[in-house]
């Protein structure tokens, strides 16, 4: 979609008045003015542009680092993420997050999804190691082997009651203490009763628990309930770990980015455990390499195959080689990876494809499918299910007689399409630079594509080197999606994350749950998109919890600010306050100071520095990037 | 007048027991003698994903359709659960929609077969936009026909136009003020210091966007918080489903009941994109039966909750196109061409499939696979514009289509 246009029109509908308009079509929309991407940025103004786009916004010390190390240089490394060390705050974050680590068949046997429990309940599968994950499997089986209904939030018969392992008190301390005793009283118990302990927990106890506790005990709290839950979390408190202390912040910004254009759902069937791996191996390694590499990578993926369906998709009347013997079988061609694929991976909707060519499409990547979980469930060529006919994609002709190499002469065509290069460029400028970017900037990009093979890196070193890149037209044009402004805002506080999974929370209700967008698309580029009334009140709510140091698994110390609302806004905006920012914080503080004086209240109070950063994030100034 | 026929028909859903009583029967006879000064609403509810729409109003008169879908066809009417609900003997309900059926009986609940985008894009997300922006192939229209359908005013509402969910959708969007509502409780500031900063600030701002969207965001607050302060019970025992649909739905009957100037309430469910194992082992379950089970309980559970409010309410649900008249290789369906719609509300003339029936077989078929396309889905909107909201300037809710084909859903 040509949402870009969209965009601009209504943006300077806004911007004009509102009887601009169209009442008919045809009429004649305004021409987009495109002269502010011609004006340049001070030397300040390009460094935090820089940090605010090829990085999720500056933390405290960044904007005096790069200004020591040089632009430049800053940026060199960026694109070469191998050079930079990785931060130790990031690396002790990730370590426990171990489902990020492991192979995707001992994901599904250490973190076992229902239909996986039943094969253990056959013996098809072996237990889990873990003790605690084995206890949820048990449970399971057990409920599974003798149909009783036993409801989830029952432990079925603990060895040991919680009764034998805790005093009286503690048990009243972890049902209805404050954060601070749970967290206490967590961190005393005896660690070789501690599997004991939290099977004999209640499922509902054990959530409730999750901020109170260390990593490595909340992981055996989910484990204990919902074996599957691990992985979602370590996902999305991996990304957010990574948004937020990572050094190599344009790889982050770019896993995003192409996380999203290859979108996979999490919530679909078998990739609740195939998405670790997606990210990990198929999309990560390739961020800022050849597009082309991507593209295979995520073409031979099992979690795309299932999530669009191609590891079913077999060629029409063939048998079906499960059961041979079987009559005439029903499976057939299914076109939902090759209409996607060239819709929203390659060519772009408007890329020149017609239905037949999804057809085609779809019968050269017949029997590109996923192994049985018992195989390792990777990528395999099935040419017994593979369409051997002759195709015609997009004017070429695949001679009959292929295998797996239909597929691979698919991904060629589309990867060099001149369409695929426009597409691929639009979509990073967007991102990078503006909701609506210039055309000149796109032909530029896109010529870089051409030529130098889809290599990504050099596509987005041209985008860095245009003039329209560091210019007053992409300078803070583009509203942060939801991602964006907590990432940014964390960052900029200072704040340390111990437990993420509360602002992973906070953007499933901004509309941006992390690896869970049901549809192809993946979210919007454009930063319009988000904004709207439920989404700017969601985003003031936040700023001043966050400010206040009100956000769970979050340590701020809202002290550290200045009282004085410019200091502070300075040290969170790293720019100047608008007047009519500093205004309504000044006067906020003026009425707060009288009521405080009304009550007698020790006037220092008045001065709360968690408020003013409150007030600052939640502010249109911190709301662009 | 609407409300005779009303009275009428609600008379008929008593019988039917969906959630009729003496009081509120009474009620609507008063209504009968003083004309509202109510506005009429509009609900539109988008099924996001292109739903089967052949799976959910059946054509189970259709021989093709039988033939067409070995294992996906809905079993012909036989008073079974796991068979068709029938209509007129040749189309009929999913089993799953049992819920809608009092209504359709209560000629309240009207249906059109074949219906859709004439642009022939199987893009869900060009189908949607076209969907909403009105102007189907025209991509570069930035506002929504929800948006362009309300009529200007001196001092409109602050909640005149109300999306639930977290994102204001493109059929909303435009120069009419129009407000994403994720959820009513949560509708705030909840700090009141940051509520008149923030108030102030995005009140002053120079960010012309953030500028108009703050000042819509502020103005509904007060009025949303203002309904919110007090408790809400569903009227008439009406059960909502706790999915998010139902949800919504109810709190759009809630707005609605608070008379707080609401005209038009979008929202949407996704899920209907059904390429692999649409049915289940037998028809009522599997991923359409339980879509189609929430959707149909919360259709009806607002249709009670308003009792005779509904007089003011229509209902109308789209989906941007059908999906493969044939089944595919995987127990499911592939991107088609027209669907279904449903209308629903005391003015439509329900009762009755409406739309011409465009016939399954091979050259009958659209690109010889899907469904053909008999009513232009502006034809449906269009008249619900027109005859309900009262906004007689179907050009420029619909630019470009001046010359719509009513079906006589309001009469």
């Amino acid at each position: 979609m040509n949402s870009g246009m969209r965009k601009t029109f209504l943006l300077g509908a806004v911007l004009c008045s509102a009887s601009l308009l169209p009442a008919e079509k045809g009429d004649p929309s305004p021409k987009p003015d495109y002269s502010r991407f011609e004006k340049k940025l001070s030397k300040d103004q390009r460094i935090l542009h820089a940090l605010d786009r090829l990085a999720f916004g500056p933390r405290p010390g960044d904007v005096t680092a790069v200004k020591k190390m040089g632009l430049n240089k800053w940026i060199d490394l960026q694109l070469h993420p191998e050079q930079i060390p990785e931060s130790p705050e990031l690396s002790r974050r990730l370590q426990p997050l171990e489902s990020l680590r492991m192979t995707q068949a001992d994901t599904v046997a250490e973190y076992p999804p229902p239909q996986l429990i039943r094969a253990v309940a056959f013996g098809k599968q072996p237990m889990p190691e873990d003790p605690v994950a084995r206890a949820a499997v048990e449970r399971e089986v057990e409920k599974f082997d003798t149909q009783r209904h036993v409801p989830d939030d029952q432990p079925l018969e603990p060895k040991i009651p919680l009764s034998q392992l805790l005093t009286p008190e503690q048990i009243r301390i972890l049902r209805s203490g404050s954060v601070d005793a749970r967290r206490a009283l967590l961190a005393s118990l005896d660690p070789s009763t501690i599997d004991d302990f939290v099977i004999a927990l209640p499922a509902n106890l054990r959530n409730q628990l999750l901020p109170s506790a260390s990593p490595e005990l909340r992981r055996k709290l989910m484990l204990a309930n919902n074996p599957q839950q691990v992985v979602a979390a370590d996902l999305a408190e991996g990304k957010l770990y990574r948004a937020i202390y990572s050094n190599r912040q344009l790889e982050e910004v770019l896993t995003d980015f192409w996380y999203n254009h290859f979108n996979v759902d999490l919530n679909k069937g078998s990739d609740r455990f195939l998405v670790p791996t997606y990210e990990r191996d198929s999309i990560r390694p390739f961020v800022l390499g050849k597009f082309r590499e991507l593209l295979e990578a995520t073409a031979t993926s099992p979690a795309m195959l299932f999530y669009l369906d191609n590891y079913q998709s077999v060629a029409p009347q063939q048998p079906n080689p499960k059961n041979p013997k079987a009559r005439q079988s029903t499976r057939g061609l299914n076109e939902n990876y090759a209409r996607e694929l060239m819709e929203l991976h390659t060519l772009g909707v408007d890329g020149g494809y017609t239905q037949q060519d999804i057809i085609e499409v779809a019968r050269c990547f017949t029997g590109w499918t996923i192994k049985a979980p018992k195989d390792g469930g990777g990528f395999t060529f099935n040419g017994r299910t593979h369409d051997k006919g002759e195709k015609h994609v997009l004017g070429v002709t695949i001679p009959a007689g292929g295998g797996m190499e239909d597929g691979e002469m698919v991904l060629d065509i589309l990867a060099r399409h001149p369409s695929t290069a426009r597409h691929i460029s639009r979509e990073l400028a967007q991102r990078f630079v503006a909701d609506d970017p210039p055309p000149m900037l796109i032909e530029r990009m896109a010529k870089t594509f051409a030529e130098s093979g889809g290599d990504i890196r050099a596509v987005l070193e041209t985008m860095i080197a245009s003039p329209e890149f560091f210019s007053q037209g992409a300078f803070r044009s583009k509203i942060k999606t939801p991602f964006e402004m907590i990432v940014s805002a964390v960052r900029a506080s200072g704040a340390s994350v111990e437990y993420a999974m509360p602002l992973a929370n906070q953007l499933s209700t901004w509309g941006e749950p992390l690896y869970r967008k049901v549809e192809p698309t993946g979210y919007s580029n454009a930063g319009s998109e988000w904004v709207n009334s439920s989404a700017l009140l969601d985003r003031m709510n936040f700023g001043m919890q966050l400010g206040q140091n009100r956000v769970q698994g979050l340590q701020l110390d809202p002290k550290k600010f200045s009282p004085s609302p410019a200091t502070t806004a300075r040290e969170i905006l790293f720019t100047n306050a608008s007047s009519q920012t500093l205004e309504a914080i000044d006067k906020t503080l003026r009425e707060q100071k009288k009521k405080d004086q009304q009550k007698k209240k020790n006037p220092h109070q008045a001065a709360n520095p968690g408020l003013i950063a409150g007030l600052v994030i939640g502010s249109p100034d911190f709301q662009r990037r | 007048m609407f409300s005779r026929r009303l009275f009428l028909k609600s008379s008929a859903v008593a019988m039917f027991g969906a959630g009729a009583a003496p009081a509120w029967l009474s009620r609507a006879l008063y209504a009968a003698d003083a004309p509202s000064p109510r506005k009429k609403i509009l609900v539109a509810i988008f099924q996001r994903g292109a739903m089967d729409g052949l799976n959910v109003v059946v054509p189970h008169g259709e021989k093709a359709y039988y033939a067409l879908r070995p294992n996906l066809a809905i079993p012909r009417p036989d008073g079974t659960p796991d068979s068709v609900i029938d209509l007129d003997g040749f189309f009929g309900l999913h089993p799953s929609l049992a819920p809608l059926k009092p209504i359709y009986d209560a000629g309240q609940l009207g249906i059109v077969q074949a219906v859709g985008s004439p642009d022939p894009t199987r893009s869900h997300f060009d189908a949607q936009d076209f969907m909403e922006s009105g102007t189907p192939g025209e991509k570069t229209t930035s506002d929504g026909w929800l948006n362009r359908a309300l009529v200007e005013e001196r001092k409109p509402s602050p909640v005149r136009a109300v999306s639930l969910g977290p994102e204001l959708p493109h059929a909303l969007r435009g120069h009419n003020e129009a407000v994403a509502i994720d959820s009513l409780n949560s509708f705030k500031v909840g700090d009141a210091r940051g509520a008149s900063a923030f108030e102030a600030m995005y009140g002053d701002t120079h960010d012309q966007v953030l500028k108009g969207t703050g000042r819509e965001a502020f103005d509904a607050v007060k009025r949303v918080q203002a309904v919110e302060k007090s408790p809400y019970t569903p009227a008439g025992g009406a059960k909502y489903p706790n999915g998010k649909l139902g949800q919504n739905l109810m709190q759009i009957a809630r707005l609605i009941k608070a008379n707080v100037g609401l005209e038009v309430a979008f929202t949407d469910v996704t899920g209907w994109d059904h390429h692999v194992n649409e049915v289940g082992a037998k028809p009522t379950v599997g991923q359409l039966a339980n879509l189609l089970n929430d959707f149909g309980q919360s259709l009806a559970a607002f249709y009670t909750d308003l009792g005779d409010r509904m007089a003011d309410v229509s209902v109308v649900t789209m989906s941007e196109f059908g999906r493969t008249a044939k089944e595919n290789g995987t127990r499911g369906t592939d991107h088609g061409h027209a669907n279904v719609m449903f209308a629903m509300g005391g003015g439509i003339k329900g009762g009755k499939v409406y739309g011409d029936w465009p016939g399954m077989e091979r050259e009958q078929l659209y690109e010889s696979r899907d469904l053909n396309l008999t009513t232009d889905f502006r034809d449906v909107l269009g008249e619900l514009v027109v005859r309900h909201l009262g906004n007689r300037q179907i050009a420029s809710v619909f630019p470009g289509y001046s010359q719509p084909k009513f079906r006589d859903l309001i009469g």
